[in-house]
């Protein structure tokens, strides 16, 4: 139990972290009113909304009003639409989180059985042909795949649309441009994985029973090499986050990652805190949810801690 | 008979070179009830031959030549899987690192009744009683307990003990124990070799024991082949080996042990060291460290007569080291 | 006869596992309250199990690794601090020779320069490098190899040559002929013998192979669980030990003559877990003859005429 707390007590002191520094970042970054108002605006009215934004007061105290605000659950109002900042970003939250787990999945399906087939039949031309395309996959720009899917099966086979969403149709190029290269990376570390577990005595083991070679792979040798997987994996949600921003706006997906550049764009302070702060505790999150995998894949974590604590 | 290799040889592949024949024309016999040791220093082959026996060679080895007879039957001469389904059933194996040889993300009870299951085809269920009966049946205490625990949570010798549960599941007829005992202390060492053959007696199963270490040969075998280089140089009774080795390398071997000496004197060696097995010399690759060398040995190779093959073998009975009369108390 | 080295209740505990926020993390006592002696020229034979402290007893003689308590004192004075001038000095007249040779000694770097490196750091004369190599029976053109292309026993011969090169006092040599071959053990076992004698060395000889301290050792020290159990003559100890522990080692020792065969093994179960020792005396919970008194209250090493041993049964077991 202990062990559980001070993981909590751990990323609460991250998200902390992340708050303040959201804060100083975006506040010293420019002032809002010389974007957000028309250029002839007069100085009063400037002064005004300066005032009404909260803009006026020292660092300091807007840091700790900010903070109270937080607390409260109160992320600020959106300085173009005059909504509520959070309202605007938790709109965007879905379809984010289809186009992020649809890539997490098709990643997950194709790199692991990939990976693990590739260390199998190591050596072989299976081998060499999963990892040319696995290189390929990753060194492949995001954008760059994006613009090429839109340019075969759009303008060329006219079969899926090159923009929005709303159909399984509109899903499938912008999660699979935001999936290959994670996938192509899955693949790598789950063959090196597996190449590592297959060496290991327990693997002859396994054989010496008489075990086949899909009950060694899928009872032994996956559960083994998996727990490496899992790690990177929860590193890389937060590298995905980022890539989503690319994907989304080359395939104007209306989600998070969009929403990200046009607010960045017009300086929307408190809707950039926002997604800034939710970015942050995603990973928080992706992060606390490896750990708890791992006690499940792995019995030495699991029984450790637990005999420790 | 239980079992018999004959003139087996394995050849290993290797990227860029040509292949290299750890093993070459091994042939020996044992049966059921009956340990036959292999020993040997590292390189000789004995692990290769096991590993060739049990069908566990690595991915880039292959038995290139003689026969595996299980009960007559012999194993190269069956098709692949068949061979395999009969391994499965008959013969099992115990390994040195038992501790490495067990998956650790998997009940130490899992992977016994997995063993269970493959050899015999019981239902999970039965499985898992049969499981928590072997970790009894080999001295773990408090069976049904342990059965949940993981191989992190053993000790070093409890480990050793799950696995010979695990190799001793579905009652195989011929088990191998390649240096099972060789990372052990000796205390636990000595409660290993027990079992082992207590199980032997009572289950029946042929053993091969695999070792360096010639005090293990003379306490737990009945026969012994002793390696070198690929080759069995000698072929006996125990007894009679440890009284009147007739290969000169036997013979060297036995003599450099402590025990065989006189108390502070220098213990008799054997000069060089093992040739690499891809730099074999012509003729018997003993014949360069040998005393007894003559030129025919660098010319042919001595083929297995009469238990030792050598062109110069040292007379039966005759060579009979003194064994220093040592008083364990 | 002076002692040599000598070392009065040695301590060492070693951290296990990670402390947390409010939890002080456990220790380990590799090394608990061992008094040794030993005396110029003389091999003292250290046996033992896994586990029992005699690697970590090893390196605290040597000064390698520093003790939590306790003495050492070398040549009649204390072991001076880690790194001083006079720690440095010391180096030249204790040296370690242990199992991984390979792994001692440096693959990118010829074996003369190996063998010459101490010379060099102690400002001696480099011909004395050639004089190791030709002590430990080794051609003079081994020094232009690499360690990758010697032999196992080729390698430990390099490792003793090195450290013979500043003539050292003291040799701890711990399981030295352990990862050799049968046939090696021997060239390697004679090749230290030889040594000694030409040389007077005193050897400290940490093994688990009765049979080897048997042969090379004037007295044996028998240690469990971070303490000595058993101190005592060679002679003495081979022909009848007194503490049950060293007993069921000798009993367990497989020795190479079928005709001793039919012995029961000792069946002491297995070893408590290091970290957590048991309580009263440390062998009590696999001990046939242990008691109620065993269970609570440690045995003291006493001395039984030029011998000792920790245990309270000694003399009802003797009878």
């Amino acid at each position: 139990m202990t062990w559980i707390l001070l993981k909590l007590l751990r990323a609460l002191v991250t998200m902390g972290l992340v708050l303040t520094f959201v804060f100083f970042v975006l506040r010293l970054s420019g002032d809002p009113t010389l974007v957000l108002l028309p250029d002839d605006v007069d100085q009063a009215t400037r002064e005004f909304y300066r005032a009404k934004w909260g803009l006026d007061a020292p660092l300091w105290e807007q840091y700790t009003s900010y903070l109270r605000a937080l607390l409260q659950g109160d992320f600020g109002i959106s300085f173009r639409n005059n909504i509520d900042a959070f309202q605007v970003v938790w709109d965007r939250v879905p379809k984010t989180a289809l186009l992020g787990g649809t890539a997490i999945a098709i990643a997950l399906l194709i790199g692991m059985p990939l990976g693990v087939l590739a260390a199998v039949y190591r050596d072989s031309w299976l081998d060499r042909t999963v990892m040319s395309i696995a290189v390929f996959g990753f060194s492949m720009p995001n954008f760059f795949l994006g613009i090429l899917l839109i340019l075969i099966f759009s303008l060329k086979l006219r079969v899926l649309p090159s923009s929005g969403s709303g159909t399984w149709a509109h899903l499938i190029m912008p999660a699979a441009t935001l999936g290959t290269g994670f996938a192509a990376q899955i693949a790598r570390y789950t063959r090196s994985s597996m190449i590592d577990v297959l060496s290991k005595p327990y693997m002859r083991t396994a054989r010496s029973k008489g075990a086949g070679l899909t009950r060694r792979v899928s009872q032994h040798a996956l559960p083994n090499a998996s727990v490496p997987v899992v790690t990177i994996l929860g590193i890389k949600v937060g590298e995905m986050l980022g890539w989503a921003v690319v994907t989304e706006t080359v395939f104007a997906w209306p989600g998070i990652g969009r929403l990200l550049t046009s607010a960045v764009a017009s300086r929307d302070l408190a809707v950039v805190q926002c997604i800034m702060i939710l970015l942050a505790f995603t990973m928080v999150a992706a992060n606390m949810v490896v750990d708890l995998v791992y006690g499940w894949l792995d019995p030495r974590v699991r029984v450790g801690a637990r005999a420790q604590a | 008979m239980l079992f018999s290799a004959e003139n087996l040889s394995v050849e290993i592949d290797r990227p860029l070179r040509d292949p290299v024949s750890p093993v070459r024309g091994v042939s020996f016999s044992l049966d059921a009830g009956m340990t036959l040791a292999l020993v040997g220093e590292s390189g000789c082959g004995k692990s290769m031959t096991c590993l060739a026996i049990a069908g566990l060679l690595p991915k880039r080895g292959r038995i290139s030549g003689g026969a595996l007879k299980l009960d007559g039957q012999d194993l190269c001469a069956l098709p692949e899987n068949e061979a395999q389904a009969l391994r499965r059933r008959h013969l099992s194996s115990v390994f040195q690192d038992a501790t490495g040889g067990l998956n650790p993300v998997r009940s130490i009870g899992w992977q016994v009744a997995e063993a269970v299951r493959l050899r015999k085809g019981a239902t999970r269920h039965e499985a898992q009683a049969e499981a928590v009966r072997l970790l009894g049946r080999v001295g773990l205490p408090d069976p049904e307990r342990r059965a949940r625990e993981y191989p992190h949570q053993f000790s070093g010798g409890m480990n050793q003990r799950a696995m010979i549960a695990l190799a001793i599941a579905g009652n195989p007829r011929l088990l191998i124990a390649d240096e099972a005992t060789t990372a052990l202390d000796v205390t636990l060492q000595a409660q290993i070799l027990d079992l082992i053959a207590d199980l032997r007696s009572s289950l029946g199963m042929g053993v091969i024991f695999v070792t360096h270490d010639l005090g293990l040969v003379a306490q737990t075998a009945d026969r012994v082949a002793v390696m070198y280089a690929g080759r069995i140089a000698e072929r006996a009774d125990v007894a009679d080996l440890f009284a009147a080795p007739r290969h000169p390398y036997a013979h060297g071997l036995l003599s450099s042990l402590p025990e065989r000496q006189a108390q502070g004197g220098r213990l008799a060696t054997i000069p060089g060291t093992v040739p690499p097995i891809d730099a074999l010399p012509g003729g018997c690759a003993f014949a360069p460290r040998c005393p007894r060398v003559s030129d025919r040995c660098g010319q042919e190779m001595p083929e297995l007569a009469l238990g030792a093959a050598c062109h110069h073998p040292l007379p039966p009975g005759r060579a009979a080291a003194t064994i220093r009369e040592r008083e364990f108390s | 006869m002076t002692a040599l080295l000598r070392a009065e209740d040695l301590r060492k505990s070693y951290q296990v596992g990670r402390g947390g926020l409010f939890r002080r993390a456990r220790r380990f006592n590799a090394v608990d309250g061992v008094s040794l002696t030993l005396n110029r020229g003389e091999t003292l034979g250290v046996v033992g199990e896994s586990g029992c402290g005699k690697s970590t007893l090893s390196r605290l003689v040597l000064g390698l690794s520093p003790h939590d308590s306790g003495e050492i004192t070398f040549d009649g004075a204390p072991l001076p601090d880690e790194g001083s001038d006079d720690w440095r000095h010391l180096r030249r007249r204790m040296q370690l020779v242990y199992q991984d040779a390979a792994g001692a000694l440096d693959p990118r770097q010829s074996i003369g320069t190996q063998i010459a490196e101490p010379l060099k750091i102690h400002n001696l004369p480099p011909e004395r490098a050639e004089q190791a190599l030709a002590d430990v029976g080794l051609p003079q053109a081994m020094a232009a190899r690499h360690p990758h292309e010697l032999s196992g026993g080729q390698l430990q011969r390099v490792v003793i040559a090195r450290a013979l090169t500043l003539e050292p006092e003291l040799m701890v040599m711990d399981e030295p002929v352990s990862a050799l071959d049968v046939s090696i053990q021997a060239q390697i076992v004679n090749l230290i013998q030889d040594l000694q004698q030409a040389r007077g060395m005193a050897y400290l000889f940490v093994s688990h192979d009765l049979s080897i301290v048997h042969h090379v050792a004037d007295r044996v020290a028998v240690m469990y669980l971070g303490q000595v159990v058993e101190e005592a003559p060679k002679a003495a100890f081979y022909t009848r030990a007194l503490h049950p522990y060293s007993k069921a080692l000798l009993a367990a020792v497989p020795v190479p003559d079928p005709a001793t065969r039919g012995r029961a093994a000792p069946r002491i179960g297995d070893p408590p877990n290091p970290a957590a020792p048991p309580t009263g005396c440390r062998f009590h919970p696999r001990c046939p003859h242990a008691t109620e008194q065993c269970r609570v209250e440690a045995p003291a090493l006493r001395d039984f005429g030029g011998r000792r041993a920790a245990c309270h049964r000694i003399e009802e077991l003797s009878q």
